[in-house]
């Protein structure tokens, strides 16, 4: 053993990598995940956009008029419509790993994968078709 | 069909102090053979400085895995054929120092496999052994066995960026092997083990990224685990909050 080496022979020199920066585009299943990360932006700018609508509802109609006008701004609509694929994305990714987290056996019978995402589907649909009733009658 | 396949294989060799460095290995493409075949076959025919760990030769040890062309597998899996006409490039597995050539250290993980304390633990104490066994349905079982077939092979942690940009994170294995002991109904330490684990380190690390539970060689489903886990833990944490409130 060279008297200069750095370790000895019962504590070796390790070798250490670090993870870079860019780590997520060397596979495609860690871009999509850092695109389904990404998208929590999106959830939260649409949780502010709903309490800046409801705000405006509260403060009278030449403050939800006002608003309205802002949000026909087509640069507006362009976000918007990003925002909404955004928020797609990451409902149906959280959807899709739903079966991961939730396990519900009855007796022998273990609800399946399809069943238990299916659910959160049909509750999304029950719940967006039922604002959507409410707006269209109301 | 070329009758040969090369091998990159990382080299890294600490007494001469540099930075490790690829070396081709030609090899017969035999049908037969495996990643970890054709290691041997260096090993014993051309390089015998090469450095690298197996043993049982049939996914059953775990002391294989490695990375191959990125992706971490156990080589005594992977059939030189599926990387024709190659160059395959083998490397130690990713997010672990690296002691020689393919040889990573791997007391971090060990550690953290016995700080999550797998075993069985009863508050109660245990019961007479003239009282028998502790029995069992097939249902009961059902709830953990897919927890406990595990080898620690330490692909999930090679393929977990979580573990690789924070090393202080429990990871998958130790995770996944805390809910198999949960899970057992013989077990009462689960709130013992919430303690330990459900902090920054622990269950509230994890992105849920997945890739953990798609390399496992032995279909552990290590992210199903912890979000399982993490389910369990934000209901204690609910539960906890409305006892005090209670009071």
């Amino acid at each position: 053993m060279d008297s200069s080496s750095e370790y000895s022979l019962h504590h070796p020199k390790w070798h250490r990598d670090r993870t870079p920066i860019f780590w997520w585009v060397k596979r495609w299943v860690y871009i999509c995940f850092i695109g389904r990360e990404m998208t929590s932006v999106a959830v939260a700018y649409c949780a502010v956009l709903l309490t800046m609508v409801y705000r405006a509802l509260q403060s009278g109609p030449e403050a939800y008029a006002a608003l309205m006008s802002l949000m026909s701004h087509p640069a507006i609509i362009v976000l918007h419509v990003f925002a909404l694929l955004a928020v797609l994305y990451h409902s149906i990714t959280w959807f899709n790993l739903s079966p991961k987290a939730m396990v519900f056996r009855f007796g022998r019978w273990r609800v399946p994968d399809l069943m238990i995402s299916g659910g959160n589907y049909a509750a999304w649909l029950l719940i967006s078709g039922g604002i959507a009733w409410a707006y269209a009658t109301g | 069909m070329p009758t040969n396949i090369t091998l990159e294989v990382l080299r890294y060799m600490p007494e001469d102090g540099g930075a490790p460095v690829f070396q081709e290995y030609e090899v017969p493409l035999r049908a037969d053979w495996v990643v970890l075949d054709a290691l041997n076959h260096v090993k014993d025919h051309i390089d015998g400085t090469l450095s690298y760990r197996w043993s049982c030769r049939m996914g059953v040890c775990g002391s294989c895995g490695m990375m191959v062309n990125g992706e971490p597998i156990l080589t005594c899996a992977a059939f030189l054929e599926s990387f024709a006409p190659g160059p395959i490039r083998v490397e130690p597995l990713a997010h672990f120092p690296v002691i020689r050539d393919l040889v990573v250290e791997s007391s971090d993980f060990m550690t953290k496999l016995k700080d999550v304390k797998p075993w069985v633990i009863r508050k109660e104490g245990e019961k007479p052994l003239s009282e028998g066994e502790y029995r069992q349905t097939p249902e009961e079982l059902a709830d953990f066995k897919q927890y406990s077939m595990c080898i620690n092979c330490m692909l999930c942690y090679s393929a977990c960026p979580v573990y690789g940009l924070e090393p202080g994170f429990t990871g998958p294995a130790a995770l996944a092997l805390a809910q198999r002991y949960n899970l057992d109904n013989r077990d009462q330490g689960n709130e013992e083990r919430m303690d330990l684990l459900s902090n920054d380190e622990g269950i509230w690390s994890c992105t849920m990224v997945g890739e953990c539970s798609e390399v496992c060689p032995k279909d552990v489903d290590p992210a199903g685990a912890i979000q399982r886990y993490k389910l369990a833990g934000a209901a204690d944490w609910w539960k906890s909050l409305i006892t005090r409130k209670s009071k």
